[in-house]
């Protein structure tokens, strides 16, 4: 398997609480990875420390490694804004910024200089918003306040946001949970469709989502890590009595 | 009493409560509302002899204050109460919008714990305790300091230059209300930069963006309207401060041409003569026509910042 991040002895604290117990886990390139489990399990703390979002809580503490690409993303030397750039992060709600839905999509390319004049960000924004499905519905009213479109289109518009910054890897923190069912499939598909070109990692609670979208599992269980492997192996033939009991509902 | 009227008869009571409350709470609340209304009409037929008396621009712009010859021009004071608030103004906002800036985005719970309280005890300093700091430090601070810094160097600068020997003056004033009025300014854009959601910021700094390029382009564009309201709460304190710039100011009602220049502010004027030499025919009239000028340069000071807000309101 080619893995494109690697966890290494990964301890992470709220305080004085442990909330990952030494994770060790290895996640595939270009393929989709669902991380699922019972809420409070550490899912999400799992995918925070992916883009460094972890330190971003205050009174939080982090022993171990995170590798993206082979580098270890916790060095010292480490900028952490090109992390980010790498990493791209789709949140549990939509949270478009105060500006309009051209510069939402400009913003990021802006932040790095990946354009040289303003043809180039018309042409990129143009290019991203397709990629999320949304030039059709928003190529007339560009100049409109982003907080104007609906929730569903809210959301594919921070995806096309996040990946005008040309990262490789996508994290989706339950980026459905907010939305209605149609604007959820139209997300699943866009990430279905993504997958070749990025490693996706999603965190969801909803079991049925993460057999329709997952090639790769990880199930965790109160801060550790249970069980992981290819998605046909643990959905059809689960190692673990907890990974049994959670895919037939128990908890 | 059978059931159905015993529930009639509590729907009936909690209905009457609402309203009894509702009542109360709207005569509470009109209450100040007309306090204001009756301070500016008695203000107003208080001011009335001289109002009556002389040609309202007469008073306005006259540039001399003789009350014993019965001039009566209320120029130099409006000039003064503007000119020290303008330049505390200008002293104030930037090292306080850095710093509530710094205080919610930047500092550690830790900091933020114990620099907000202090910073807030700042506001519970009596005025007249900065007057007398104001004149223990701040007025030999620009004597000895600002104005030989000056002099030489900005003889040719208009507003900059040293103008007369004392510390004594507009700067002074200005400082003193800049400290004044800062603690004020500080929380109250630090409140107003707490309400941004930190989805917000994390959607700025997902995409890989810095915390000043977030603090930037999305915390300060979407907190505008409410940082612009807490700079006009900060100047509406300093346009009616009183004792503390009249211990600094200089009291001489000259028409300023620099912030070396002394001034009297109209608060000053008021509380410096008012109960004093008040055989003066007119005397007490034309004090209170200068409080009543001061109510309405606050009042059109908030007019214009209230339009501003709403403008910049309607434009998100």
């Amino acid at each position: 398997m080619d893995a494109h991040i690697q966890v290494k002895n990964l301890n992470a604290y709220y305080g004085k609480q442990l909330a990952l117990k030494n994770i060790n886990i290895e996640i595939p390139k270009n393929q989709i990875t669902v991380i699922m489990g019972p809420s409070g399990c550490g899912k999400t703390t799992l995918l925070k420390t992916f883009n460094r979002f972890f330190e971003l809580t205050e009174n939080t503490q982090l022993t171990g490694e995170v590798l993206v690409d082979g580098e270890n993303i916790y060095n010292k030397d480490v900028d952490v804004t090109e992390v980010r750039k790498v990493v791209g992060l789709l949140a549990q709600r939509p949270s478009p910024l105060p500006m309009s839905i051209y510069d939402n999509v400009a913003y990021g390319m802006r932040i790095h200089h990946l354009r040289k004049n303003r043809e180039e960000y018309k042409t990129g924004v143009k290019h991203y918003l397709e990629i999320a499905g949304l030039w059709d519905e928003v190529c007339k009213r560009l100049s409109e306040p982003a907080t104007s479109l609906s929730i569903g289109q809210q959301q594919r518009l921070c995806l096309a946001r996040g990946l005008a910054v040309e990262p490789e890897i996508i994290l989706g923190d339950e980026p459905t949970s907010a939305l209605d069912p149609i604007s959820s499939q139209n997300i699943e598909s866009r990430l279905l469709e993504l997958k070749k070109q990025y490693t996706t990692v999603i965190v969801t609670h909803t079991l049925r989502q993460a057999k329709r979208l997952a090639d790769y599992v990880i199930f965790m269980y109160l801060g550790e890590l249970i069980e992981a492997g290819p998605a046909k192996e643990v959905f059809s033939n689960p190692k673990h009595e907890r990974t049994k009991q959670y895919l037939e509902g128990l908890f | 009493m059978n059931q159905v009227n015993v529930i009639k008869t509590i729907q009936e009571n909690r209905t009457k409560k609402n309203i009894f409350a509702q009542k109360i709470f709207f005569g509470i609340t009109i209450f100040p509302v007309i306090l204001t209304l009756i301070v500016a009409i008695a203000l107003f037929f208080r001011a009335f002899p001289i109002l009556s008396e002389y040609q309202l621009s007469d008073l306005l712009f006259g540039e001399v204050w003789r009350p014993n010859q019965g001039l009566f021009g209320f120029r130099p004071f409006i000039l003064g109460t503007i000119w020290v608030t303008t330049v505390g103004v200008i002293l104030a906002v930037p090292a306080c919008l850095l710093v509530s800036i710094y205080l919610a985005e930047y500092a550690h719970a830790r900091t933020r714990s114990i620099a907000k309280p202090i910073l807030d005890l700042l506001a519970a300093i009596p005025p007249v305790v900065y007057g007398v700091w104001g004149l223990l430090s701040i007025v030999p601070f620009v004597d000895d300091v600002l104005a030989p810094l000056a002099e030489g160097r900005l003889d040719s600068v208009p507003l900059l230059s040293v103008t007369q020997p004392t510390g004594f003056g507009i700067l002074a004033g200005g400082i003193v209300l800049a400290v004044m009025i800062a603690p004020l300014i500080i929380s109250v854009t630090f409140e107003v930069l707490s309400t941004v959601p930190n989805d917000l910021r994390h959607a700025s700094l997902g995409v890989g963006a810095t915390q000043w390029q977030t603090i930037r382009n999305v915390v300060i564009p979407q907190t505008l309207p409410g940082i612009i309201a807490a700079i006009v709460l900060g100047a509406s304190r300093a346009l009616g401060e009183t004792i503390a710039v009249l211990m600094v100011v200089g009291n001489v009602p000259n028409i300023p041409t620099s912030i070396f220049d002394t001034a009297y502010p109209l608060p000053a004027l008021i509380a410096n003569n008012y109960g004093e030499m008040m055989s003066i025919p007119l005397y007490d009239a034309a004090l209170l026509g200068a409080a009543l000028v001061l109510l309405v340069v606050i009042l059109i000071f908030n007019i214009l910042s209230t339009l501003v807000l709403q403008r910049m309101l309607r434009r998100k």
